[in-house]
């Protein structure tokens, strides 16, 4: 175990300091909110009805933003290379980076988002729903996205084209995210579509790590 | 260039081998080719001219003939290619891996095929040339699967590094298939429930059976003869590709 909070502490460490990537993919996620209104126009009636999909559209472009940093730079400075030869397996390596990416790219957004709330005039049960349905439907995103950088980092187009593979993969994420926000099929939907979304989450967290440790060994050797 | 088989190889093997495959799967191709042709003049003979209009949709039906195929084989190429990705994950067959290439952009052009056509006949029948219903969205997160594995493949110059991860992602992506298939019984939305492939047997009248039937013999023909034609392509291109390494290494080839 402690090789695995070691990884997760460093991978925290590192985006906390230095770039500060935690504050641009931030930036970024409320500036994608932002221009919204500037786009469809000021009326807050609409804005307040598509809000939660705003904020779960600007939530999935700054995750995939943060995809590459993920396996890319480890793999050019060769720690890619000596995690493989570490005694902890590689998929517990992924695993542990799945949650520092969470924690790093996913969690600001959530606190984040009564703000952005604020700016799209959504009001407040709403927000409650909207911040649970990300809390549940984010780890999900994290897990995907984790698959997409490590099949495209050994690639030199490979930051290009993450995104691509993943956004096919995550829309079940955003219909069930968004459905589990909507009042619209009543209480019981938006229930079952917050279910559906812990399902994905957790099907994708436990699946991922194998997968993306499985493209890291055989992507490059 | 003379092909090296060691005698104890199973036929199995030999017929895998990828310089194995090129010849054995030549005298294959024009019959096939002239099979895909009489079938398809066969099924247009009969979806055209030698079948009803719908009572409801009158001609606009014909389209199903070009449509519900397209349709079939997104999905089926899709399977073969996930196939495919476990004969290059279980067994690292290079072949796998060939089949596995050529496979994607055939997909992809089928997937959009039924699309387009879907599309066309939608506006008549349904009103509107796109709905966000279940098996059309999915229908489409499939042709943008397609996409990003052709796009994948392209991104690495390593084929054989590529086959690998780009095995993962396909199977990865497979969980969508079965959304495809079943996508008209869960959402039942616009586009009709399934009414060939049925447990209790198509609720078609037979004479759009017989025609569909036909086509759909033809357009999988078509797709099987593509694919043996692109993976033998594959397979002289990779030849290529070592023999250009070997002559800049200054080796004899």
């Amino acid at each position: 175990m402690t090789g695995f909070t070691a990884v997760l502490r460093r991978e925290i460490r590192l985006s906390l300091s230095g770039g500060g990537e935690v504050l641009t993919l931030l930036l970024f996620f409320v500036i994608v909110g932002a221009i919204v209104p500037f786009a469809v126009g000021p009326d807050k009636e609409l804005l307040a009805r598509i809000s939660p999909g705003i904020v779960w559209i600007a939530a999935f472009l700054s995750m995939l933003l943060g995809l590459d940093r993920l396996f890319r730079p480890d793999l050019e400075d060769g720690t890619l290379a000596l995690y493989r030869l570490a005694d902890l397996p590689l998929s517990a390596m992924v695993g542990a980076k799945v949650i520092a990416h969470w924690l790093t790219a996913a969690l600001p957004l959530i606190i984040a988002s009564p703000f952005l709330a604020m700016l799209l005039a959504m009001d407040g049960p709403t927000l409650t729903r909207t911040i649970l349905s990300l809390l549940v439907g984010t780890p999900a995103l994290a897990a995907f996205g984790a698959i997409g950088a490590a099949i495209t980092a050994a690639t030199r187009r490979g930051g290009l084209i993450a995104p691509i593979l993943i956004a096919p993969l995550c829309v079940p994420v955003l219909i069930f995210g968004v459905g589990a926000i909507s009042s619209q099929g009543g209480p019981d939907q938006a229930g079952a579509a917050l279910l559906l979304l812990a399902a994905l989450s957790l099907m994708a967290i436990a699946l991922s790590p194998f997968a993306a440790a499985l493209a890291i060994d055989w992507g490059e050797d | 260039m003379s092909i090296e088989t060691t005698p104890k190889q199973s036929w199995w093997s030999r017929l895998a081998h990828p310089g194995q495959f090129v010849i054995w799967s030549r005298p294959f191709i024009l019959p096939l080719a002239v099979l895909t042709g009489a079938l398809f003049l066969a099924g247009l003979y009969y979806a055209f001219l030698n079948s009803p209009a719908d009572y409801q949709m009158g001609d606009t039906v014909r389209i199903m003939y070009v449509h519900v195929p397209a349709a079939w084989l997104s999905q089926f190429v899709y399977g073969a290619m996930t196939v495919s990705a476990l004969g290059t994950l279980v067994w690292r067959h290079p072949m796998a891996d060939v089949s596995m290439k050529a496979a994607a952009p055939l997909g992809a052009a089928f997937t959009a095929m039924a699309l387009f056509t879907g599309s066309l006949w939608g506006r008549p029948t349904w009103g509107t040339f796109w709905e966000w219903d279940g098996r059309m969205t999915s229908t489409l997160v499939m042709l943008f699967i397609y996409l990003g594995i052709v796009a994948l493949w392209r991104a690495f110059d390593d084929q054989l590094r590529a086959a690998r991860v780009v095995a993962i992602f396909t199977l990865v992506g497979a969980v969508n298939v079965p959304i495809i298939k079943f996508s008209v019984d869960w959402w039942s939305t616009l586009h009709q429930p399934a009414s060939v492939f049925r447990a209790d047997g198509p609720t078609v009248a037979g004479s759009i059976l017989t025609p569909l039937f036909i086509m759909f013999f033809a357009f999988t023909f078509f797709y099987v003869t593509l694919q043996l034609i692109a993976m033998r392509t594959e397979v002289r291109k990779r030849r290529v590709a070592t023999l250009e390494r070997r002559a800049a290494r200054g080796e004899a080839a």
